[in-house]
C-alpha cells in the first residue's frame, strides 16, 4: 500500500531522515514509535510531500508520490489526522466533517457523515456544537471522523493519544482497531508506545532519523531494549 | 486608593506638556527672509497648562471612571439580547441590502451635487473593502498594498483613453482583468509568507508601483499625471454640453431636456451604484461557494485544510486575484469620475484606509464593511470644520472601536447550509 525506500529528508541543510525504509501492506495496523525528535513527523510530512524527500522514493498503491504536490496525494485516497488534532474551531462539528469531505458530491458527504456518527455517537450528539467547545478527546473523534470523510483506503494518525486522559486513549484505541475491520489500512505514529505496539500489526523503531528496529507488535513489546527505551522498563 | 496613580498621572502630565507646549506655544513666523520664533498667546499657554491638568485628574482617578464606562454595556440593551436565529438574520440582512440600495437609488434626486459626488466616492471605497475583504477578512492575508490594484484599474483607463481611445465600458473589464493578472502575478512569489513578512511585501509592492508611475514619466506623465479621461457614455450618448466623439448623441438633446452638469454626476453615481451592487452579490456568491469555505478554512488552520487536500497556492492565489479584480473595478470608475489621476492618489494612506474600513467593519462581514465604508468615508467630510484635527477624531475613533468592540462593527456570522435530505 505504502512504501518508503531509502528516503533521506532535509529541512534546509540538515538532514532529519537519513535513509528510512518503512512498508505498510494493504489492511494493515503498523505503528511507528520513537521518542522526541526521533523523526516520526518528519516521515509523515515526507510522506505528504511536505517537505518532499530529498532521495529515495515514497510509493502509494504502486504510483511514485515522492515529488507529487501535497493537495495531490492527499486526494488520493489517503488521509492524515494531523497532530494536535487542528479541528476548525470555530466551525460546528457538522461542518468541520463537511470540510472533511471538500472534494466529494453532497450524496457522498451524505452517507460518509452518517457512517462516522455510527462510528462516533458522541459526534451525532453534539452535531451543532462549535468544535473549540468540544473537550480534548471528543476533538480527537472529529479530527478522526473529518478524515474518514474523504472515504480514504489508508489513514496516517500522528499521535492520536497526544494530552488525553487515560480512558480516552483506550476509547481512541478501540477506534483504530474498529477502522481496520472496515478495511482501512492504518499507519499510526505514536509515543504511547505500549499501547500502539499492542494494537499494530507490525512495529518499527525509529531513533534519531534511522530505523532501528523492525518486528511484529508483539515481538517489539517483548524486546528488551523496547522495554527499556521505550516502556519503562 | 488613588494615591498609587499619583506618580503615574504626574508623569503623564509632565509629558503633556512637553509635547504640547513646542507644538501650540512656540510659532515660527516668516519675516522676509528670516524666520523667528515668538511665544504663543497667554491663552494657548494657559490651555496647555489646562489640557495638563485635566490628564492628571484623569490618570489620577482613572480606576472610578473607567469603572464608570464599564458598566455602559449594561445600559446598551442590545447588550443582553440572545442569539438570533439564522433565518431571522438572513431576512433582516436582506432587508437591509433591499432598504439601503432603495434608499441609494432616490439619494442623487434629493440630495445637491456635492452630497451626490460624496456618495459616488463613498461607493468606490465600498468596491475596494468588498474586495479587500476578500483577502483580509475571509483568506486572512494581511495585504499593505491593495491600492496598488486600484492604480493598475485607474491606469489602465487612463492610459488606453489616452493611446486608444478606449471607452469606459470597454476599459471596465479589461482594467479589471489587468488588475487581477497584477494580483495574480504579485502572489506567486509572495503566497509561501505568511503574517507580517506577507504584509511587508505586500507593502513594498503597492510602493513600487506607485513609484513606477511617477517616473515612468514618458508612458504616465509622471507626477504631472493624466488627464482628460472621458466620462462614461449611455449606448453611445455622452453627457457633456457638446458632443466630442464623431458618432455620439448627447444625453440632454436624445431626450429634449435642458443640459444640467448634474446629469452626468447623477449618471456616474448610478454606475458606481449598479458596479458596487454587482461587487457585493458577486462576492457574496463566492463566499457561499467551496472556494469561499476554502478560504476560511486556510485562515482558521493552514495545516488542516491542507491535510484535506487543499491547494494552499490555488486557495491563496484566487483571493488575491478576486480582491485585485474589484480593485481594478473601482478604479476604473475613480478615473472616470475624476478626469484626472496622478500617483498622489494612490499612496499607502489609501491602502491603510482602506484595510482600517474592513477591520472596523468586522473582518470577513459585508454589512460591516459596508457600514464601516460609509462611516470613514462620510466622517472626515463632516469633520470638516475641525480641518487639521480630523485624522486626529479619525485616530480616537479607531483607537475606541478597538477597545469597545474589537471583533468590529457587525463580526461575520458564517452561513449553515443544511444538506437536503436525499430519497
Amino acid at each position: 500500500m505504502l512504501v518508503l525506500e531509502n528516503v533521506h529528508t532535509h529541512y534546509g541543510k540538515i538532514e532529519a531522515l537519513h535513509g528510512v525504509s518503512v512498508e505498510v501492506k494493504k489492511g494493515e495496523i503498523v505503528s511507528l514509535i520513537g521518542a522526541n525528535g526521533a523523526g516520526k513527523t518528519t516521515l509523515l510530512m515526507t510522506v505528504c510531500g511536505n517537505p518532499q524527500a530529498s532521495s529515495g522514493r515514497v510509493i502509494l498503491e504502486g504510483r511514485d508520490i515522492t515529488n507529487a504536490p501535497t493537495s495531490q496525494i492527499m486526494r488520493s485516497g489517503i488521509s492524515i489526522v494531523p497532530e494536535g488534532r487542528r479541528v476548525f474551531s470555530g466551525l460546528t462539528v457538522e461542518e468541520n466533517l463537511h470540510m472533511g469531505g471538500f472534494f466529494n458530491t453532497k450524496a457522498e458527504i451524505r452517507k460518509s457523515q452518517d457512517h462516522v456518527y455510527d462510528l462516533f455517537p458522541r459526534l451525532k450528539e453534539r452535531e451543532h456544537q462549535r468544535a473549540g467547545t468540544m473537550s480534548g478527546g471528543e476533538q480527537q473523534m472529529l479530527a478522526i471522523g473529518r478524515a474518514l470523510m474523504s472515504k480514504p483506503r489508508m489513514i496516517i494518525l500522528d499521535e492520536p493519544s497526544l494530552g488525553l486522559a487515560p480512558i480516552v486513549i483506550q476509547q481512541i484505541f478501540e477506534i483504530i482497531g474498529h477502522l481496520r475491520e472496515e478495511g482501512i489500512t492504518v499507519f499510526l505514529v505514536e509515543q504511547n508506545a505500549h499501547q500502539a505496539l499492542n494494537l499494530a500489526d507490525r512495529g518499527y523503531v525509529l531513533e534519531t532519523g534511522r530505523i532501528r528496529l523492525h518486528d511484529t507488535g508483539k515481538n517489539l513489546l517483548a524486546n528488551p531494549d523496547v522495554r527499556n527505551a521505550y516502556l519503562g522498563g | 486608593m488613588a494615591a498609587h496613580n499619583l506618580k503615574h498621572a504626574l508623569f503623564c502630565a509632565f509629558i503633556t506638556v512637553i509635547i504640547s507646549y513646542p507644538i501650540l506655544g512656540l510659532n515660527l513666523i516668516a519675516q522676509g527672509t528670516s524666520v523667528t520664533l515668538e511665544g504663543a498667546t497667554t491663552a494657548t499657554v494657559v490651555n496647555v497648562f489646562l489640557a495638563a491638568v485635566a490628564v492628571f485628574l484623569f490618570q489620577l482617578f482613572r480606576d472610578n471612571i473607567m469603572g464608570v464606562f464599564g458598566r455602559v454595556p449594561n445600559l446598551n440593551p442590545l447588550a443582553k439580547r440572545g442569539p438570533v436565529s439564522q433565518e431571522k438574520r438572513l431576512l433582516m440582512e436582506r432587508v437591509f441590502f433591499v432598504a439601503i440600495i432603495l434608499l441609494a437609488l432616490v439619494w442623487p434626486f434629493i440630495v445637491s451635487r456635492g452630497a451626490v459626488d460624496l456618495a459616488t466616492l463613498v461607493l468606490i471605497y465600498i468596491m475596494l473593502a468588498l474586495g479587500l475583504n476578500v483577502v483580509v477578512g475571509l483568506a486572512g492575508l494581511l495585504d499593505l498594498g491593495y491600492v496598488a490594484f486600484y492604480a493598475v484599474g485607474a491606469y489602465t483607463f487612463a492610459l488606453l483613453s489616452q493611446y486608444f481611445g478606449i471607452s469606459f465600458w470597454l476599459a471596465l473589464p479589461i482594467g479589471a482583468l489587468l488588475a487581477a493578472l497584477f494580483g495574480f502575478v504579485l502572489g506567486f512569489p509572495v503566497l509561501r509568507l505568511r503574517g507580517d513578512y506577507l504584509a511587508i511585501v505586500t507593502l513594498g509592492f503597492g510602493e513600487i508601483i506607485r513609484i513606477l508611475l511617477n517616473n515612468w514619466t514618458t508612458l504616465t506623465g509622471g507626477p504631472n499625471g493624466i488627464g482628460g479621461i472621458p466620462d462614461p457614455t449611455l449606448f453611445g450618448m455622452e453627457f457633456g454640453r457638446r458632443v466630442k466623439e464623431e458618432g455620439n448623441v448627447s444625453f440632454h438633446e436624445t431626450f429634449g431636456i435642458a443640459y444640467s452638469g448634474e446629469h452626468k454626476v447623477i449618471f456616474l453615481y448610478l454606475i458606481a451604484l449598479v458596479l458596487a451592487i454587482f461587487t457585493l452579490l458577486v462576492i457574496r456568491r463566492f463566499m457561499r461557494m467551496p472556494v469561499g469555505r476554502a478560504w476560511e478554512a486556510l485562515r482558521e488552520d493552514e495545516i488542516a485544510a491542507r491535510s484535506l487536500g487543499m491547494s494552499r497556492t490555488a486557495v491563496k492565489l484566487s483571493a488575491f486575484t478576486i480582491g485585485a479584480f474589484f480593485a481594478g473595478f473601482a478604479g476604473t470608475v475613480f478615473a472616470s469620475k475624476q478626469g484626472f489621476i496622478s500617483p498622489e492618489s494612490f499612496v499607502f494612506l489609501e491602502s491603510a484606509i482602506i484595510l482600517a474600513i474592513v477591520v472596523l467593519g468586522g473582518m470577513g462581514s459585508q454589512v460591516g464593511v459596508i457600514l464601516a465604508a460609509i462611516a470613514v468615508t462620510i466622517l472626515p467630510e463632516l469633520a470638516r470644520e475641525f480641518s487639521e484635527y480630523r485624522m486626529l477624531i479619525f485616530g480616537a475613533a479607531m483607537v475606541l472601536m478597538m477597545v469597545w468592540r474589537p471583533q468590529g462593527l457587525l463580526p461575520m456570522r458564517r452561513i449553515q447550509i443544511e444538506l437536503k435530505e436525499q430519497g
